[in-house]
């Protein structure tokens, strides 16, 4: 903090523009404690509840066992290792089908938005592809690739894919032309007007397709490790129903939600790291 | 054609812009179905997994003559729509109560966030495990899946309406449930819609999952899945078929539907 402001001689006061900061920095967290205080009693109800559910038996454990079940399970499969191996597996599926989907999506969205005559070719078979979704394709690519790792990369690509090339699609096609105009006047070159124009206004609406496409890949990842794997974390949930042991089941579906919010998180602070320049605007 | 100027190359045909515009689209799939007759005529395979155009087109008549596939057509339609129905009048009343309760939202939207993060598809083991495999499960299913893109959006299209809005209303002394009616529900509307939507999408999204996942019953999802079993590709070819002409009518409706809701937005947006 003070080595900033000596840094930056320039700044007129800093005692007066310190003074709000430190305000700001000691009311922030009493609001995100109230926030966090209204959020609690729902999900501890929720807890309680199901807990005196397990402990009078209102349910048989074996439809819902109690929540301290599930943690003590959650614990041995931390313990044996099983629960870091299915989701190291889930996670190397993911991360291959997700950038081949989101790769060849980039290329795709970014041919169509910025050549007609790719559009005019490509766009009515784009749209009639992905009118079908993911689920839909699995029984035909079942056949042709078999149940192996090929089919569940190619599923999560196509997947992650259709988002990824629509959003850069229709965010190159939505760059106002004025700008382009603008840039024109000032002469740009071809490689300038893309680089400082067009990617830029672009890009949030590419980067929402990458979150969703993201999104879509972990979908697509747990159904097809539900239908057809013997590793991964969706394996181990249809592993957990078919013995019988709702508690595996639970605390993997625990672990997918925990992953799924992760992702999520990670890639909203990588668009907070792109789009940092757009913050000046406001 | 006479406007392009490679046409005095030999070969000018063979450039992409020799096509008429309006045939270019029809480029790729009309090589590919050639490709997959070729493929046919010339004997490039005799894998099971090649059938014939022909034989994809005798199973959809025989299969509808008999009534096997509008058996399945009509028990996924009315599951995904019942499903559809529930998910989405529950997201519009949740979504609704958080969007104009601050107290709510921050009491219930938490847990709600966090119950979305689970991938859809995981909750169909706890589903069986609930509701069996039968007709009561996936619905349940379905239901899930249309809620949380209505909810959302409910709630992000009544927290979005403008405050000056509500101000000005205040101003011409509406009454609470005016303001609710006449201000808040039209300007929350597009992005309702929007969520009714994708909860569409969605749902029908997840009737194919549901089926594959909770076998019992007819449906387009297990006409699918015997296919593959059977190595029977025309079922599957034709079951791909049906899937994405559902997918398009269902998406088809709701367009218009939602143009016929929103016409007195007029078209403002599409003259810039």
């Amino acid at each position: 903090m003070s080595t900033a402001t000596i840094s930056l001689p320039a700044v007129p006061e800093p005692a007066t523009s310190s003074t709000p900061a430190v305000h700001r920095n000691w009311r922030l967290p009493w609001r995100q404690l109230g926030r966090l205080l209204l959020a609690l009693p729902v999900p501890l109800a929720i807890l309680a509840f199901w807990q005196a559910a397990a402990v009078y038996e209102w349910v048989p454990a074996q439809i819902l066992p109690s929540p301290s079940a599930v943690a003590a399970t959650f614990v041995d499969l931390l313990r044996s290792g099983e629960l870091q191996s299915n989701l190291l597996i889930s996670f190397w599926r993911v991360l291959w089908g997700f950038l081949a989907g989101a790769g060849a999506g980039l290329l795709l969205g970014v041919g169509m938005g910025l050549s007609p005559l790719v559009k005019d070719y490509l766009y009515p078979s784009f749209k009639t592809f992905a009118q079908v979704p993911a689920l839909g394709w699995l029984p035909l690519l079942m056949m042709l690739v078999g149940i192996d790792e090929a089919l569940k990369i190619v599923l999560i690509a196509k997947a992650s894919l259709v988002p990824v090339t629509l959003n850069t699609y229709k965010g190159l096609q939505g760059v106002p032309t004025r700008y382009i105009e603008v840039a024109k006047v000032y002469g740009f070159s071809r490689w300038q007007l893309l680089r400082k124009v067009v990617l830029p206004a672009a890009f949030p609406p590419i980067w929402n397709g990458v979150r969703y496409g993201l999104t879509h890949a972990w979908l697509a990842l747990v159904a097809v490790e539900l239908l057809a794997s013997s590793e991964g974390l969706g394996f181990l949930i249809v592993y957990g129903r078919q013995l019988y042991q709702l508690d595996v089941v639970l605390a993997a579906v625990v672990v997918v939600g925990a992953v799924g919010l992760l992702l999520d998180l990670a890639l909203a602070q990588v668009e907070k790291y792109l789009l940092r320049w757009r913050r000046d605007a406001f | 054609m006479s406007d392009i100027a490679v046409s005095r190359h030999p070969l000018w045909w063979l450039h992409p812009a020799a096509v008429p515009k309006r045939l270019r689209g029809w480029v790729i799939p009309a090589l590919l179905l050639l490709l997959w007759w070729a493929a046919f005529r010339f004997n490039w395979s005799d894998s099971a997994l090649l059938v014939p155009i022909s034989k994809v087109w005798q199973t959809a008549e025989r299969l509808s003559s008999s009534g096997e596939l509008w058996t399945a057509l009509y028990a996924s339609l009315r599951r995904d729509l019942a499903g559809f129905a529930i998910g989405t009048l529950v997201g519009l009343l949740v979504g609704a109560a958080l969007g104009l309760s601050r107290l709510l939202e921050g009491l219930v939207g938490p847990t709600l966030n966090t119950l979305k993060q689970i991938s859809l598809f995981a909750w169909i083991p706890l589903i069986s495990m609930w509701f069996g495999l039968g007709d009561a499960a996936k619905v349940a299913f379905l239901s899930l899946a249309a809620f949380f893109p209505v909810v959302l959006n409910t709630f992000e299209g009544i927290r979005s309406v403008p405050p000056e809005l509500i101000e000005a209303a205040r101003v011409f002394g509406y009454r609470r449930d005016q303001i609710l009616r006449r201000v808040v529900l039209p300007a929350a509307l597009p992005s309702i819609f929007t969520g009714v939507y994708l909860a569409l999408i969605y749902a029908w999204l997840a009737t194919l999952g549901a089926e594959y996942l909770l076998t019992s019953g007819a449906g387009i999802g297990n006409l699918l899945t015997d296919g593959r079993e059977h190595f029977w590709m025309d079922y599957v070819l034709l079951g791909i078929v049906i899937v994405g002409l559902v997918g398009f009518a269902l998406n088809w409706i709701a367009s218009r539907f939602e143009a016929r809701l929103l016409r007195w937005r007029g078209h403002s947006t599409a003259q810039f």
